[in-house]
């Protein structure tokens, strides 16, 4: 070894070739970065694998029903006759039900952050939104059983069963669970992942926008509808696919409030059942190979509507804005 | 394998005299650059440059914005390539030896030729005293003499006497220009033998350029300095040699005195007389 | 000025809309702390954080395996979703412009998306099916995998904002790229990873469905890995569900003590942010 010059921190040259490997030549660097791809390929790989293992589990009952499947009516382990129709009613209905109720306060409530509240108020309320998101699925579940289904029933449905009874969506006896009770809680739920992605996107708006339409005289409302919804509208339409996907696979608040029966009614006095609350109740009880994959096969339908619509979500607000933390939780 | 750091059984400088600031025609060239071009992408920033910097010199680069000399700076200790897209190629020779040859590992030439940016870099999580040792305790060497060795760095970058009481605290509650002391120091404390200083006085106020100055002045004794800088009355006061680049290309080398005084070709003295740039 | 008159009406009009809109949202939040905190607290005792669950009608119930079994499996999410999101989050940060680096980035948002429940059907066919049985170890796992995308996206955001002057000041004294990556960059970034990991800890300390048929539940005192665990949130679930007046307490009681844990969390990762901030 060319003892003293390496010691004093000199060059020893010429060294051994050091190949040139994606432009580093510093042996570590090559092996730190080859690691940190991998774990980056981690992400990758689980997706991959998540979606392979979950067709793998579904393969029976793809085999035995076809597609059919998503149309069968009847959902019976006894006679092994299994159809998911009554489950993706549910779930298309609630989630639904969720949007109309929540898109609109969502953005209300995202205007105000982003445009009209002073400096001070935004980040209390925009903490408190965001608790809204970090209470706990089994939490809102819980207190969807003892407050919000009594208090649907005695002071919602009720009234509404007398006023409009004659309607087929307000049919039938108030019961408190079913699926208004299940579109409330999950309006509650997506509500923060709405509102929060909005700010978001609206806070990307260039102020210079706002500002030109503030020197024409308009006011606060107009700038707001005339300026920025428009060059933020791709952006909220993500927000809402993003609330969409959450509403979708939302599972322990619904199957606690909604009232899990396979039946597919026009009344939303009546209980539903969703796909997520079909797996979470059953999936341990399944006894036979082709129960079970029926359930894995619903949930392979679920991580296939819930992969496109976030896909699409993230293409649609990628554009415009960083994500903020709560919008990730699915 | 590696002890760097550390202070040198024996200083290179010690026992030469001090070359006269005005004589410097004898000195050795520690560093050449010879045909160097760089890219960032698909544009190439540098188109060719041949030069020679002497040792315990002070050599300025002077140009206007974007001519390259800070490209032609990274260059030299490979920092260039840093940058995402960034290539160069050519030679660069350090006591004769290409650093850019098969080989050669970048952060080996790195400990040898130290830099300092243009804004003061400080780590923030770092102690004004783990800020001096960083290049060392970075590495993950042990060093002997810890106290001795960081107190000479401060005192080279003339920074002792303002911080000796107050190690413990954060970096970044320095001043701007104790700050870029600090990261002068931090650059000394590997004991390099050359020093590449990028515009290290364009966020400083007079009276902090004018102690930088002075430092550069001192180290000069020592080590071999690059200093790239857009103020010409700067380039005069402290450089031995100055190179004027436009556009990538060298178009002047000379002693500072002559450059400044006799220019050979008319873009320099446009440049010089402040017709451009 | 008629026309004038009706657009500000207009104006006041959207603009109490939207403060409407506001308090609507938050009135589900105030009843539900409301409720938990009050139910919660009657239903605390002591014996809530020593005893094992007993049949209805035995006294002194209590939930000290869920508490625990919570803990432990927080703990191995951690452990399986911590080390590989914050490596694959620098990868992003560092190197990941490209098209490798476009296509993790995507498959860590679109996996962030995916229901839980699928999760947990995911890591039942592939870890209880494979083990033969219920195990804590496959609810951590379950757990680490959905945190990883939160925590791989957080930590490229959090070292990507940390400026390059930094890096470029340990290169030129000649560290190499990684230690500068570990020990300066990570370093000065990890305050900000440490929030986001408060955060997601938070979110999946709660989560109930992916547990259900992975670490399942156990009435009896457990912290092998491989035997079914309990854990707060599916406790709350089975308690919430039964016909009996004393598990309902009970389930009140977890979820304050859950509500609490995930509040204290969120509270901290804002004072951690907040006191990072001014400089």
């Amino acid at each position: 070894m060319a003892v003293s010059v390496t010691a004093l921190g000199r060059l020893s040259l010429p060294r051994r070739l050091a190949p040139a490997f994606w432009g580093e030549a510093h042996l570590g660097d090559r092996a730190f970065r080859l690691c940190t791809a991998a774990f980056a390929a981690g992400a990758l790989l689980t997706l991959a694998a998540l979606a392979l293992q979950m067709t793998r589990a579904s393969a029976l009952s793809l085999r035995r029903f076809g597609p059919g499947f998503v149309l069968g009516t009847e959902w019976d382990p006894v006679r092994e006759s299994f159809g998911a129709l009554p489950f993706l009613f549910g779930t298309v209905v609630s989630s639904a039900l969720a949007l109309l109720i929540a898109v609109p306060v969502s953005l209300g409530a995202a205007i105000f952050l982003s445009e009209l509240a002073p400096g001070w108020l935004r980040s209390p309320i925009g903490f408190l939104l965001e608790l809204l998101a970090a209470i706990p699925s089994v939490v809102y579940g819980l207190w969807g059983i003892f407050v919000l289904a009594p208090w649907l029933r005695d002071t919602v449905q009720r009234p509404l069963s007398g006023a409009l009874g004659g309607l087929p969506f307000f049919s039938g006896t108030p019961r408190g669970f079913g699926m208004m009770a299940g579109g409330l809680i999950l309006a509650i739920m997506v509500l923060p992942t709405i509102a929060s992605v909005s700010r978001e996107v609206m806070r990307a708006v260039p102020v210079g926008l706002r500002e030109a339409a503030l020197a024409l005289g308009a006011t606060r409302w107009e700038t707001v509808r005339h300026s920025v919804l428009p060059s933020a509208r791709s952006g909220l339409v993500g927000a809402i696919i993003l609330g969409l996907g959450r509403a979708l696979g939302e599972t322990m608040a619904v199957t606690m409030v909604i009232g899990n029966r396979a039946e597919i009614s026009a009344s939303l006095f009546e209980p539903g059942y969703t796909m997520a609350s079909v797996i979470a109740n059953e999936f341990t009880e399944a006894a036979g190979d082709l129960y079970l994959s029926s359930l894995a096969e619903i949930g392979l339908l679920l991580f296939g509507v819930t992969l496109l619509l976030n896909a699409l979500a993230r293409l649609l607000v990628w554009r415009i804005a960083r994500l903020p933390d709560g919008a990730r939780r699915a | 394998m590696m002890f760097l750091g550390g202070p040198r059984r024996e200083d290179p400088a010690q026992g030469r005299e001090a070359a006269p600031r005005s004589a410097p025609a004898q000195a050795v060239e520690k560093l050449r650059a010879e045909g160097l071009k760089a890219w960032f992408g698909a544009t190439l920033a540098l188109k060719g440059i041949s030069l020679g910097m002497k040792e315990r010199r002070v050599t300025a680069i002077i140009g206007p914005s974007g001519c390259g000399k800070s490209t032609f700076l990274r260059c030299l200790n490979r920092m260039h390539e840093v940058a995402a897209g960034a290539r160069a190629e050519g030679r660069v020779l350090l006591d004769g030896v290409d650093i850019y040859g098969r080989g050669v590992d970048p952060v080996q030439v790195r400990r040898r030729v130290g830099m300092v940016f243009q804004k003061p870099n400080p780590f923030p999580t770092m102690s004004i005293r783990d800020n001096v040792l960083a290049g060392a305790k970075l590495n993950g060497v042990r060093l002997r003499e810890e106290d001795a060795l960081f107190e000479k760095a401060l005192r080279r970058a003339a920074l002792w006497e303002e911080v000796k009481d107050v190690l413990a605290r954060s970096g970044a509650s320095l001043s701007g220009g104790q700050q870029q002391r600090l990261c002068s120091a931090r650059a000394l404390a590997l004991d390099p033998e050359v020093l590449l200083m990028d515009e290290p006085c364009s966020a400083l106020d007079p009276i902090a350029t004018a102690r930088v100055e002075e430092l550069i002045h001192e180290l000069a004794e020592r080590l071999t300095i690059v200093i790239v800088t857009h103020n010409m009355q700067q380039a005069a006061r402290v450089s031995h040699y100055t190179a004027f680049l436009y556009l990538g290309e060298l178009v002047e080398y000379d002693e500072t005195d002559v450059l400044f005084t006799k220019p050979q070709n008319p873009r320099t003295e446009e440049y010089i007389t402040g017709r451009f740039g | 000025m008629d026309r004038y008159r009706r657009r500000s009406a207009i104006d006041r009009l959207a603009k109490a809309a939207c403060v409407a809109a506001v308090l609507l949202a938050l009135v589900p939040l105030a009843s539900l702390l409301a409720y938990v905190a009050a139910k919660g607290v009657s239903g605390l005792s002591l014996s809530f954080f020593t005893g094992l669950p007993k049949p209805v009608g035995e006294p002194d119930g209590g939930m000290v395996n869920a508490v625990t079994g919570t803990l432990v499996l927080v703990g191995l999410a951690c452990l399986f979703g911590v080390p590989p999101g914050v490596m694959a989050g620098i990868y992003l940060a560092e190197f990941g412009d490209n098209r490798f680096g476009k296509a993790v980035r995507f498959s860590a948002d679109v996996l962030s998306g995916v229901p839980s429940i699928v999760v947990g059907i995911f890591v039942y066919t592939l870890l209880v099916l494979w083990m033969r049985g219920f195990s804590a170890l496959a609810g951590g796992v379950a757990l680490g995998i959905i945190m990883l995308p939160t925590v791989t996206r957080t930590t490229e955001e959090l070292v990507r904002m940390v400026p390059d002057s930094l890096r470029e000041a340990a290169l030129a004294l000649g560290v190499p790229r990684w230690k500068a990556i570990v020990r300066v960059v990570l370093r000065t970034a990890a305050p900000g990873i440490l929030t986001g990991l408060m955060l997601a800890v938070a979110r999946v300390a709660g989560e109930t469905a992916p547990l259900l048929f992975t670490a399942f539940n156990n009435r009896f005192w457990s912290i092998d890995l491989s035997q079914p665990m309990a854990s707060m949130p599916v406790q709350i679930f089975t308690y919430a569900v039964s016909p009996y007046e004393e598990w309902h307490r009970q389930a009140w009681a977890a979820a304050l003590v859950l509500v609490a844990m995930v509040l204290a969390l969120n509270a901290g990762a804002r004072l951690l942010l907040h006191r990072r901030a001014p400089r």
